[in-house]
């Protein structure tokens, strides 16, 4: 089975800060990490293959810095990692980068037929959702967004448990298929020492805008339907009363209550025992 | 003379490089970087830039600001734009605006909000009725109509609610095939209604379904898709969809545009925007449509719903919470949290650090990387208040912060902010509520 991994190297977002003076964003020191949800995905991949046999290849788009992020990824196992990097694919949005994503699976799969595609179900840093759907469209794989469990993976079917807002959905789907997925999906093991080795000496693909045939209009900024017109700190909210609850907590605590049931903050429920007003 | 770049403030998001007439701009590694042999001080890109990255060294402050009379602030681009790119704005922006839309699927008409609404198993996604009140707003804004859309199998009953939350017309398509939500045949279904009926704005929540369908609607489409938005909007002149979002792990709010191809599409958050007064007995057009597949086209079955009925499930739509952080040392003390929910009929949640700590689990967690709450009362304990979780409960209608740091961020979003011992003032809190509400007493 041919399993290929899509995986982006992002800011750890909970390190970035607003500078409170300029009000803009902090990135020296933020370090980079491999998106969390799709490290789960790299999992899952590699369980896989390990039982049922087959090729992990990871693809990723970003500046060639990013080629820390797949050597780090080979660590886990994978055989294969190929960085999608030029200066044309900058300011990519989501319908972009599907679209250059979707191309070079295009070109994986002329040779080596994929079974089973996988994804985070978002990038920490940009939260949108959108790209692993987009590169289900463009190839006309089947999609199963939220995955939380691998339920059985056939020759020609996929079934995998969805998270939803009202329950689990369990979904079959055949192949080649794409998951998005979730970090409940799997735990993340330790890179193994020949592994770690191996990685050493690999040196991701490279490949650029002249690698394929790519549609110049398709990408970059100019290719890109949706533009930022205006960024801004989040609105900030006032603050309210303060109560000093350090020395006297029991008199404080009656303090509060009580206005919370003045202001009806906090209402009593008729219906609750004993409740009569 | 050529544009600077301040590296501190470039957020690399490439408007520059787009407005650049000569192509001296380009993004690399993330930055703009000016050709000095190709610009020749348009300062275009000094105008459009959302942070006052970039400048032209030779103007004074003073003509900066006679130029931008935002500068030193923030830059809209929808404030009234000073004389010197006026031609330039005419131009371009307004032109390529209204007459290059480029239409995705022939023909230019292109009219009309639409709120996709969300229903399954049995059940309408309340954030649909809530888009429908934002969405009149929107329409009113831009002098059109607005519609819902249902796609399912039996939806007759959702029709009238369609209506009711002020709906003018409803488009419907009705088939067995689409009983269960699946991404193939739903994205089949509203695609075909977007390219028959042309709408300007489609809309939907940012729900699962929302965010699984949506994307997949838009590349079928080739247009622009913003995920996640907490404000809408349109711009007075352009009447383009002004599309606010958190970016960053919400550590900034950025307003997306889809300038040039339509229609403009958008996931909104569920619970931000108020929900509609709801008028029984409205009536409206109703356009029923034909699904025209079958089910030999899709590669997709659902073989079983497992419905999932923890409290926690309904964090979003909870009326009081009480959320933890890592300020509770260690998981023996969840029982102080516990309490005092149980006093208040609240449903616990929690901070990410508490849930990573393993005392809740991770649909718990509330921010940016898990369910945004708007309660009534949220009580937040031992929570510092990073912007993660603030962005994810900031909007709920009252907050209580207990931590024992009165410069905590969390104070400072609190209505009430308790300074102190949570292991002693917590217990006290849950001693008063007992109290009263058990004796029904309100004062």
């Amino acid at each position: 089975m041919n399993f290929v991994v899509c995986l982006k190297q992002v800011p750890d977002t909970s390190e970035v800060r607003i500078d409170p003076v300029t009000n803009t964003l902090m990135r020296e020191g933020v370090p980079s990490i491999i998106n969390p949800y799709d490290a789960h995905g790299l999992e899952e991949a590699i369980r896989l293959k390990e039982k049922m046999g087959g090729k992990v290849t990871i693809v990723s788009m970003g500046p060639p810095q990013a080629k820390e992020a797949l050597k780090k990824a080979m660590t886990y196992g994978a055989d294969r990692a190929i960085l999608l990097s030029d200066r044309a694919f900058g300011g990519s949005d989501s319908l972009a980068t599907a679209y250059i994503l979707s191309m070079a699976l295009q070109k994986i799969h002329e040779t080596e037929p994929i079974d089973l595609v996988f994804a985070g179900k978002e990038a920490i840093d940009g939260d949108t959702a959108q790209t692993g759907p987009g590169i289900a469209q463009r190839l006309g794989f089947p999609q199963l967004t939220y995955a939380i469990k691998v339920r059985e993976l056939t020759d020609t079917t996929v079934t995998v448990e969805r998270k939803t807002e009202s329950g689990r959905q369990i979904v079959q789907a055949q192949l080649p298929a794409l998951l998005t997925v979730e970090k409940e999906l799997n735990d993340l093991r330790y890179a193994s020492l020949p592994n770690m080795m191996k990685a050493a000496a690999y040196e991701p693909e490279v490949w650029d805008a002249k690698t394929l045939p790519f549609d110049v209009k398709q990408m970059g900024l100019k290719g890109s339907p949706t533009s930022v017109s205006r960024i801004f700190a989040p609105p900030g909210r006032s603050g309210g009363e303060i109560f000093d609850a350090t020395k006297d907590p029991a008199s404080i605590a009656a303090t509060v209550v009580q206005k919370l049931f003045q202001s009806n903050i906090i209402m009593v429920n008729p219906l609750a025992k004993g409740g009569k007003r | 003379m050529t544009v600077a770049v301040d590296k501190t403030k470039c957020i690399g998001c490439g408007a520059c490089v787009v407005e650049c007439p000569v192509e001296a701009l380009d993004l690399i590694d993330g930055l703009a970087v000016v050709d000095p042999s190709k610009c020749e001080d348009h300062g275009k890109c000094v105008l459009v830039c959302p942070t006052n990255a970039l400048a032209i060294p030779n103007q004074s402050p003073k003509a900066k600001e006679e130029l931008d009379p935002k500068a030193g602030s923030e830059f809209n681009i929808n404030d009234p734009q000073p004389d010197a790119i006026k031609d330039y704005a005419q131009d371009n922006d307004k032109k390529t605006i209204r007459a290059q839309v480029t239409p995705v699927a022939g023909g230019d008409v292109w009219s009309g909000v639409w709120v996709i609404i969300e229903y399954t198993n049995g059940k309408v996604a309340p954030v649909s009725w809530e888009l429908l009140g934002e969405g009149r707003k929107l329409a009113d804004a831009i002098g059109c109509g607005l519609s819902g859309v249902i796609t399912g199998h039996q939806i007759d009953s959702v029709i009238p609610e369609a209506f009711a939350y002020g709906a003018e017309k409803v488009y419907v398509i009705d088939n067995p095939i689409l009983k269960d939500y699946r991404t193939e045949p739903y994205a089949e279904a509203i695609t075909s209604l977007v390219q028959k009926y042309q709408p300007e704005i489609v809309l939907m929540g940012a729900t699962s379904m929302g965010r699984d369908v949506f994307p997949a609607i838009a590349t079928k489409l080739q247009t622009g898709l913003t995920a996640d938005c907490t404000v809408l909007g349109i711009d007075p002149e352009t009447k383009l969809l002004q599309q606010t979002r958190p970016a960053f792990g919400g550590n900034i709010m950025a307003t997306i545009l889809c300038r040039t191809r339509r229609p403009q599409m958008a996931t909104v958050r569920p619970r931000v925007m108020a929900m509609p007064e709801r008028v029984d007995g409205r009536e409206g057009e109703l356009i029923q449509e034909e699904f025209t597949l079958s089910e030999s086209d899709f590669r997709t079955k659902v073989l079983e719903f497992i419905n999932t009925d923890a409290k926690s499930a309904f964090l979003d739509k909870a009326e009081i919470i009480v959320a933890v952080g890592l300020g509770l040392a260690a998981k023996r003390n969840m029982a102080i949290a516990e309490e005092l929910a149980d006093v208040l009929g609240a449903t616990l949640a929690g901070s990410r650090g508490a849930v990573e700590a393993g005392w809740l689990n991770h649909d718990q967690q509330v921010g940016q990387s898990g369910v945004t709450v708007r309660p009534k009362v949220y009580i937040a304990i031992g929570i510092s208040g990073a912007i993660q979780h603030l962005v994810g409960m900031e909007t709920s209608d009252f907050i209580i912060a207990i931590n024992n740091d009165p410069e905590a961020a969390i104070h400072k979003v609190a209505n009430y902010g308790i300074v102190g011992d949570l292991f002693q003032i917590v217990p006290a809190l849950t001693a008063e509520f007992k109290k009263r509400l058990q004796h029904g007493v309100a004062n």
